[in-house]
């Protein structure tokens, strides 16, 4: 992966034009929110719907980007862009780096 | 920006982006609302009233091409500003927004300057066009504003079949030396406050007023039933209005208005006419020099309401008329045949 886990700068700016407690409350939304985007990712993906497989992966690179994350939301791009994929989705690898995103900003929004 | 707090509603199916999207709208001074999806966006907007709409493309339910696709065939919000912002991929899907008419596209993640920019640029404009609404109602018939907001300015023509009215109230200028400036204007005020109201209640648009003369158009720019008619029925109408109007001045020893009406039916050439900085919709030929010429007339032939033969051709029986002796008008080829309306001594 040549995208780093996080880019501290993104985060900083989000706390620093919206507020920390703030930017801190929305990573907490997203935490919790996330589990459900990757559910709609595996539910998609199994039932063939490739219009939801599009719209969870979008989602996902989508607050990827808001909270500076680029290894996370450049492998949900990929899964946006290439659709659903004929063998197995790359799910259990987008899983992994959303775990250690996951642990990385928490740390941020706790700092 | 001056005291500009924008309603804005956001529509994003993503918890994270409306959160922070409604946060930056906060920030910046405007209230926000959110929805979900585009089916509740829709019935939020048809509902409530709000200035501009901040819409993600990528969403169940209705996505965000939807809501433009519904918003364009929706009269009243039309012209609601759209600014799209949406982390879409490919530039296709942005022009695919501009092409359905929204005001402008900002990629997410939304820069802050940039939405501050987005949203007074939208603001300035929907007031600037709010205004412009204002003023085309004010100074233009409903019918018209309405023609207007549907199909766009545009200069050009249609050849349309329809009844055009004139009417003047005789001698107005030599009355008016003896009046006040202020008693004139007022009279005449009065005047065309009858005349509106028997012209668009009968389906009718004034759209000339020139001194004390007036010009009416039935059947253009939307067509109606029997223009004649109802053309006829607003000359009877308002014949009955100025009696009323004249017992009135009577008590106050004010001397009596007489008016004089002229009608034709036929094809004219209706449109917008003008320069794009100043134009009116006005309407033009044969029909509409003879219902003048018959308004003339009434003067000679002593009548109040005259109509050509393709007026009366077309009223029902109930409607007595009698023909008068046919005039060479200026202009016309042949004779013209003239009726006279039976005078009409109260309207229901």
């Amino acid at each position: 992966m040549t995208e780093p886990l996080i880019a501290p700068e993104v985060y900083a700016e989000l706390a620093e034009t919206m507020g920390a407690d703030f930017a801190a409350e929305l990573v907490a939304t997203f935490l919790s929110d996330a589990p459900n985007m990757i559910a709609d990712l595996k539910a998609a993906a199994a039932g063939g719907d490739a219009d939801g497989y599009r719209r969870a992966a979008h989602s996902i690179k989508s607050n990827a980007d808001t909270f500076g994350a680029p290894a996370l939301a450049a492998q949900a791009r990929a899964m946006e862009l290439g659709g659903l994929p004929e063998g197995d989705p790359p799910l259990p690898a987008l899983e992994a780096t959303y775990a250690e995103t996951a642990v990385a900003l928490k740390a941020l929004a706790d700092a | 920006m001056r005291d500009a707090k924008g309603e804005i509603l956001i529509v994003d199916d993503n918890k994270v982006n409306r959160l922070l999207m409604a946060r930056s709208v906060e920030i910046l001074g405007h209230r926000a609302s959110v929805a979900e999806n585009g089916q509740i966006a829709m019935s939020m907007l048809v509902d409530g009233t709000f200035d501009i709409l901040l819409l993600d493309i990528e969403m169940p339910e209705m996505d965000g091409f939807e809501v433009l696709e519904a918003l364009k065939s929706n009269a009243a919000l039309r012209d609601l500003p759209v600014i799209v912002t949406s982390s879409v991929e490919g530039l296709g899907n942005i022009v695919r927004c501009i092409e359905l008419g929204a005001e402008d596209y900002i990629p997410k993640p939304v820069n802050k300057i940039l939405l501050k920019a987005r949203l007074e640029s939208c603001l300035e404009k929907k007031r600037l066009h709010d205004e412009q609404k204002r003023l085309l109602k004010r100074f233009a018939t409903d019918e018209v504003a309405r023609d207007l907001q549907e199909s766009g300015f545009a200069i050009g023509g249609h050849r349309v079949s329809a009844t055009v009215l004139f009417c003047d109230i005789r001698d107005f200028t030599a009355m008016s030396e003896h009046m006040a400036p202020e008693a004139t204007i007022e009279l005449l005020n009065t005047y065309y406050a009858l005349m509106f109201e028997a012209v668009t209640s009968n389906g009718g648009m004034v759209n000339l007023i020139v001194g004390d003369g007036l010009m009416a158009l039935f059947g253009a720019p939307e067509p109606i039933e029997n223009s004649a008619q109802s053309a006829v029925n607003a000359a009877a109408e308002m014949c009955a209005m100025i009696e009323m109007l004249n017992e009135e001045r009577a008590m106050l020893n004010d001397p009596a208005l007489e008016v004089g009406f002229g009608i034709a039916t036929g094809e004219v050439v209706t449109g917008y006419a003008g320069t794009d900085a100043r134009a009116t919709y006005t309407c033009i030929g044969k029909t509409v020099n003879l219902a003048s010429r018959l308004e003339a007339h009434t003067k000679v032939a002593q009548e109040s309401i005259l109509m050509d033969s393709a007026t009366q051709r077309r009223l029902p029986v109930e409607i007595r008329s009698k023909e008068i002796p046919a005039i060479h008008f200026k202009g016309f080829s042949e004779d013209q045949t003239i009726f006279a309306l039976e005078p009409v001594t109260s309207i229901d």
